[in-house]
């Protein structure tokens, strides 16, 4: 189908989603998630293209074992995916992979997500013979020896629940010890997954200070907060009280074209109420870093914004069931992201939080400007911005069913992708044939 | 009022008159422990299956003498260690207990959340016999009760807590069943071992925290010491247990400090010369057994209120 008609039936056509950020699992937690689930996953949530983490096993830390990932990927002929080699031989943060022989076999960027770089001095040098080939390092930043035995975020929720925290300092130390360490290099960081008001606010008077780093957060953290693990199932903006925020643009209110659907979002929402609680300590929510408070979900919004957070990644981390059906410390982290992605973040564009363009923007030329590459002009998406569905394990393509969003009923959700002019996936087009769904 | 819950796994969502209800009940379940033939048979022909992933004699016993006091088969389950390592998952052992087909699961574990877990996962009434660091209800209503016995009433009180709250399931639990019955608590002890925001001004409600353990003695109405577990030190919350006694233990002269005859209560097992002197355990203030002996009667109301019939008459 053309974008045209596609427009003309009431959908929304926008460039292809790219994601900084997805856990494919393959080779060696194939039990997980495969290459070419976790593509055709992309392409139910609108990323037609998606960087696989090197977390794997083993490693992707070989020329050959990059050159594998891109074959799987061509062969699984749905979202085109680009592999991020390991910026230590097999991630084990002692020394450094053979970056530039990567990056010659195809790796788009390099990390050891997962497990930060602790050590500093390693780290630094990472950086700087990065700057050989301008190659991108993209770190989780995290402090492990504050954050180790943490299973949530340390905060009023935890202290309640017992549970051992991972405070916001872990993620805020680390963020200023990387962006001291790109001043003092020069090189291409990108910090990803970031979930702390700390952590925004440093990257801001970086970027105005001219260092050369960019930051991502995810769906989860624009969407949820820690006392998810205590059982709430509201998004942030339906908090009591804090539904109608005004928008957070500075350059004024929200586009006057979109004030008729924002009235009528605004009314949707007061009559979508959340399922009142869950029970508490559910693993689907554990996840690293994990959900923060509230203030620090604004500020990731305000980040969005204002431009200091250039891309939304989904840190889509599948989980076989064994591996969460366990007791809440003793779970895995991750939440399966991918296909819920878009949904999330127009919850918060329905509540006034952002704009539209600007939530799309940072998941398509955004994340295309980190990794520095074009996007592709005939990879494309159609949304249905009204259509509600219910997020269901045996809908999902993904093989991991690892949200709280399970039962749950979003709204927005991708309808068509095409990638490289070729339609992959048709989620029922009104007036269409399904083409290569499920 | 009547009875709703169908299990015990925190005190914190609960109304003071479900707190008084379980209270009253344990008065009713000391006058059946003081016959002269301990039995009564409301729980006859119920299965109590006692499921101890992490040992405790203690709790144990005091379960399985409350069970088999209301006439109840006793069934023991003993898994050690997490279950990732030895190969057993908690999910196996619930359907486990779940063909079993046992009325009440009394459960003890290392992980916090874990009752939860199994609540989910079977149709037997949960009790939780204490989830790592997050609650033991039995030992917070037991407390309760024991309080009240000694002060009357628990309004306007002041109790304090002094020791590692943070690790400390029996703290939480405490705060859960004292406040709604209108205590308030001082919590004393290292700033390592309190959890962060408890001292960034969001403790629970009625609560305060107060490092200063004498200033948060003097002239209050009892004092719960916390178990301190010597791995503290070895993980660097600590400098020595030697200094933690100096600060933080139960001396008489500290004792002394809140109103006369104010009581001493410790959840056991007692670490004595470390979190209190011997004197003050064994002294006059203590309540030490007392809450031992209550603790079979406030489990006794558990059981009864989550599956007993409706009479206490000895057969």
């Amino acid at each position: 189908m053309e974008r045209r008609e596609l427009e003309a039936k009431g959908y929304l056509v926008t460039p292809g989603f790219i994601d900084l950020h997805a856990h494919l699992r393959e080779p060696g937690f194939e039990e997980s998630e495969t290459i070419a689930s976790g593509a055709r996953a992309a392409l139910r949530g609108g990323f037609t293209t998606i960087c696989a983490m090197p977390n794997t096993e083993p490693a992707i830390d070989t020329p050959g074992l990059v050159a594998e990932v891109i074959a799987r990927g061509r062969a699984a002929a749905a979202a085109r995916v680009l592999p991020i080699a390991t910026i230590t031989r097999g991630r084990a943060g002692r020394e450094l992979a053979d970056l530039i022989e990567l990056s010659a076999a195809g790796a788009i960027a390099f990390s050891d997500d997962g497990s930060p770089v602790d050590d500093a001095r390693l780290f630094r040098h990472a950086l700087e013979y990065a700057r050989t080939k301008d190659l991108l390092i993209i770190e989780h930043a995290q402090d492990t020896s504050l954050s180790r035995s943490g299973a949530m975020h340390e905060g009023v929720v935890s202290a309640r629940l017992g549970l051992p925290g991972i405070p916001s300092a872990a993620e805020e130390t680390a963020v200023a010890r990387d962006i001291a360490i790109a001043e003092m290099t020069g090189a291409r960081l990108h910090l990803t997954h970031l979930s702390t008001r700390g952590a925004i606010a440093s990257i801001r008077d970086a970027k105005s200070r001219g260092i050369r780093i960019t930051c991502d957060v995810t769906p989860h953290h624009l969407a949820m907060t820690d006392d998810w693990v205590a059982g709430s199932r509201a998004f942030a903006w339906e908090r009591e009280g804090h539904g109608r925020e005004a928008p957070l643009a500075r350059n004024g209110p929200a586009p006057a074209v979109d004030a008729d659907r924002f009235a009528q979002s605004q009314a949707r929402l007061s009559l979508e109420k959340p399922p009142a609680r869950a029970v508490p300590y559910d693993s689907s929510i554990k996840v690293n870093p994990p959900l923060r408070d509230w203030s620090d979900v604004r500020a990731l919004w305000e980040g969005l914004v204002d431009g200091t957070v250039d891309a939304i990644a989904t840190d889509h981390a599948p989980h076989a069931s064994v591996r969460k059906n366990v007791e809440f410390d003793q779970a895995a982290f991750g939440i399966s992201g991918l296909e819920t992605a878009v949904s999330l973040v127009l919850g918060g564009v329905a509540a006034g939080w952002a704009d539209r363009n600007t939530v799309i923007r940072a998941l398509t030329t955004g994340p295309a400007r980190v990794l520095g590459i074009q996007r592709h002009d005939d990879d494309w998406i159609a949304i249905d911005l009204d259509s509600a569905w219910t997020v269901a394990a045996e809908e999902l393509v993904s093989m991991g069913k690892n949200t709280p969003l399970l039962g749950r009923t979003l709204r927005g959700r991708v309808v068509y992708a095409v990638v490289g002019g070729k339609a992959r996936y048709d989620g029922g087009v009104r007036g269409a044939s399904p083409v290569g769904s499920r | 009022m009547r009875w709703s819950r169908r299990h015990i796994l925190d005190t914190d969502d609960w109304s003071t008159e479900e707190i008084e209800a379980v209270l009253d009940t344990t008065g009713a379940m000391v006058e059946v422990l003081s016959r002269p033939v301990r039995r009564a048979p409301p729980l006859r022909g119920r299965t109590v299956v006692l499921f101890f992933a992490e040992s405790s004699t203690r709790t144990r016993v005091s379960f399985e003498l409350a069970a088999r006091t209301l006439s109840a088969d006793v069934v023991n389950i003993s898994a050690s260690g997490s279950s990732v390592e030895k190969g057993e998952s908690l999910y196996d052992t619930v359907r486990t207990l779940q063909a079993l087909g046992g009325d009440v699961v009394v459960m003890r574990h290392s992980s916090s959340g874990a009752p939860y877990f199994v609540s989910e996962r079977t149709d037997a009434a949960v009790i939780n016999a204490g989830d790592g660091w997050h609650a033991h209800p039995t030992q917070g209503l037991l407390d309760a009760y024991t309080l009240r016995g000694a002060l009357g009433h628990l309004a306007k009180k002041r109790i304090v807590i002094v020791g590692d709250v943070v690790h400390s399931r029996v703290a939480r639990s405490d705060i859960n069943a004292l406040v709604p019955l209108g205590a308030t608590i001082t919590l004393s002890g290292p700033p390592t071992l309190m959890p962060s925001a408890w001292r960034c001004g969001q403790a629970p409600a009625g609560t305060t925290y107060e490092m200063d353990l004498d200033r948060a003695l003097d002239g209050a109405d009892a004092v719960i010491a916390l178990r301190l577990q010597k791995e503290r030190q070895e993980g660097g919350l600590l400098p020595s247990l030697r200094e933690y006694t100096r600060v933080w233990g139960l001396t008489e002269a500290r004792v002394s400090l809140m109103r006369p005859g104010a009581p001493v209560m410790h959840p056991g097992p007692m670490n004595e010369g470390v979190e209190i002197d011997a004197a003050v355990a064994h002294g006059a203030r203590s309540l030490v057994e007392r809450q031992v002996t209550n603790g079979v009667a406030v489990r006794m109301a558990l059981l009864y209120l989550l599956v007993g019939t409706p009479t206490l008459e000895a057969s």
